[in-house]
């Protein structure tokens, strides 16, 4: 099997409870090579646990997560971003003490692979430019809509030179005309080859960019597969909306 | 352009430097102990602002490394050189902040403000044990050939080292390190730093410098016992400058340091039993009247100046 055919993250039996709530239940979820993976679920269902599980913001009670070949379950957070995972937050985070050309250079100094310091700045004002930020490497971080926000802190996670990028609701709150903007920056960059897993509850998002799905609820996998057939099924359709009333 | 003023700045150091270290040719003996009280100051602030300024953690600790620096000098002073002894000094120092960093920095601040406030007294608790259990002996005499321009000297030497290697931090990854972590400790993890070691580094570097003042300083007592070795005041009153001053700039806790320094001196000699009191009174008007301290006073003010420029074009 050559390297290539391996998947990028390949979570098994993954667990994790909040004293006597389990948050995460048994999940097995993989994200091929260059593949878009939405995770679904109404609030509360163990979405963003798992994003905090696989960057290691917080430790699995049991399960593997295998990023790459090597197996991340309770590594430290900075080791694993070192090591090429990128990842955006629900509330957008950015450095607001900071222009953005050094909140992308944040994402660009700690990387095992250093640039010098000139090619830094070339390297971060090149990512702002890729997000749509171009000519914004002077502006503070405070000036920006919330659109830009968001791209800024994008940048970020791609200044990581990212194997798998995981995007926490990157797409919530934007209008419909930033949406589509939004969408067509997010398979850009699956077009250049990035594996993506999404927390995503923007419907026409998932739709056009998945590739496959998994929907959580209470913790647990309730549905895998394409976009269109989880979002038909059942289980998920009484997820979300509540089971169907007897008329 | 920026070259110049670098240069610029670096020349002028050098000049006020060479100035300061021709003081104690010219002071008389109150001027050079006023002096040598500013100069203790405005290092331990310093420092305490290395660490405090871009971590935002509040260390209670300064008292600890001080004594700890004051007593290497009153056990080893009489028996090794000079330089040994202050290098002694400061690896009993780093190595004591590397231990109290690993254990607590992962506290939150305020559980961290309390865990260094009782650090000085575990400590000087711990001398006191070791004196009366194990040498019999409580106080100590410093007898070492070192005179009050020495100390003088030495102190100038640390401020100009304490400024130089703050300024090398800020413009090292260390130091862009510690400034996203000060803005937010989860994105500098998520962008490959280790948050605990950077924060130890810095605790460590800073703690170097208050266990050499207080090795330093030693000299000036010549009979140390812990209570005058582990004085907590000394903690509270650095906070108070540095917060005078702003912490978040590296010259800004020498802004607070010199006048509070003066202030002190003052009102020691003016109200002795009250002067604490006028201490407590003086720190919460800073609190309430500057958070951001002298620093961000200054800041505002600039901000107001360009403000009307930048609005008219």
């Amino acid at each position: 099997m050559t390297p290539a055919a391996l998947p990028v993250l390949e979570i098994q039996g993954l667990s994790r409870a909040f004293g006597g709530l389990v948050a995460v239940n048994a999940l097995d979820l993989t994200v091929e090579s260059g593949e878009i993976v939405g995770l679904l679920g109404p609030n509360g269902s163990g979405k963003t646990t798992v994003l905090n599980l696989v960057s290691g913001v917080l430790r699995p009670d049991s399960g593997a997560i295998r990023f790459g070949r090597l197996n991340i379950a309770g590594m430290a957070t900075h080791r694993i971003a070192r090591l090429g995972l990128g990842r955006t937050f629900q509330l957008v985070r950015v450095l607001d003490g900071m222009n953005c050309a050094e909140n992308v250079r944040a994402g660009l100094a700690f990387h095992s692979e250093r640039l010098a310091h000139g090619d830094m700045q070339d390297a971060a004002i090149a990512l702002l430019e890729r997000v749509g930020l171009k000519g914004y490497d002077r502006r503070s971080a405070t000036e920006l809509t919330y659109i830009d926000r968001k791209r800024l802190e994008l940048a970020r996670a791609l200044a990581l030179r990212p194997r798998l990028l995981l995007l926490d609701e990157w797409l919530a709150g934007l209008n419909p005309s930033e949406l589509l903007i939004g969408i067509a920056l997010i398979r850009s960059l699956k077009d250049e080859g990035l594996s993506i897993l999404l927390v995503e509850h923007v419907m026409d998002a998932i739709r056009s960019l998945c590739d496959s799905c998994v929907v959580m609820n209470g913790g647990r996998k309730i549905a895998e597969g394409t976009p269109d057939s989880v979002l038909s099924d059942p289980a998920v359709i009484e997820a979300y909306l509540g089971a169907p009333a007897d008329a | 352009m920026t070259r110049m003023r670098v240069a610029a700045a670096v020349l002028a150091a050098c000049a006020g430097l060479a100035v300061l270290a021709l003081l104690p040719l010219y002071a008389d003996a109150y001027y050079l102990a006023l002096a040598i009280g500013l100069l203790q100051f405005t290092v331990l602030a310093t420092a305490w602002g290395l660490f405090s300024g871009p971590t935002r953690y509040v260390s209670l600790a300064t008292t600890a490394f001080f004594g700890v620096g004051a007593y290497t000098v009153a056990v080893l002073g009489e028996l090794l050189p000079w330089p040994l002894v202050l290098l002694i000094a400061s690896a009993i120092g780093a190595v004591m902040a590397v231990i109290v960093g690993i254990s607590t920095l992962r506290l939150s601040g305020l559980h961290f403000v309390i865990f260094t406030f009782g650090l000085a007294e575990l400590v000087r608790q711990l001398v006191i044990w070791y004196e009366v259990n194990k040498t019999r002996v409580l106080g100590r005499y410093v007898f070492v050939d070192i005179t009050q321009s020495d100390i003088y000297w030495q102190l100038l030497a640390l401020a100009a080292a304490v400024f130089l290697i703050g300024w090398m931090i800020a413009r090292s990854r260390l130091g862009f390190a510690l400034r996203i972590i000060g803005e937010d400790e989860t994105v500098a993890r998520h962008c490959g730093i280790n948050v605990t070691v950077a924060k130890v580094a810095l605790f460590a570097i800073s703690a170097v410098f208050m266990t050499l003042v207080g090795a330093v300083m030693a000299p000036r007592w010549t009979y140390i016992e812990p209570s005058i070795a582990f004085n907590a005041t000394i903690s509270f009153e650095v906070v108070i400058m540095a917060l005078l001053g702003g912490a978040h700039r590296l010259w800004g806790p020498a802004l607070g340091a010199i006048p509070l320094t003066l202030l002190f001196e003052f009102l020691a000699a003016r109200f002795p039993t009250a002067s604490t009191l006028i201490m407590g009174i003086v720190f919460l008007l800073i609190v309430y009247a500057l958070p951001a301290g002298v620093v961000g006073l200054w800041d505002n003010l600039a901000r107001r100046w360009h403000a009307p420029q930048e609005a008219k074009a």
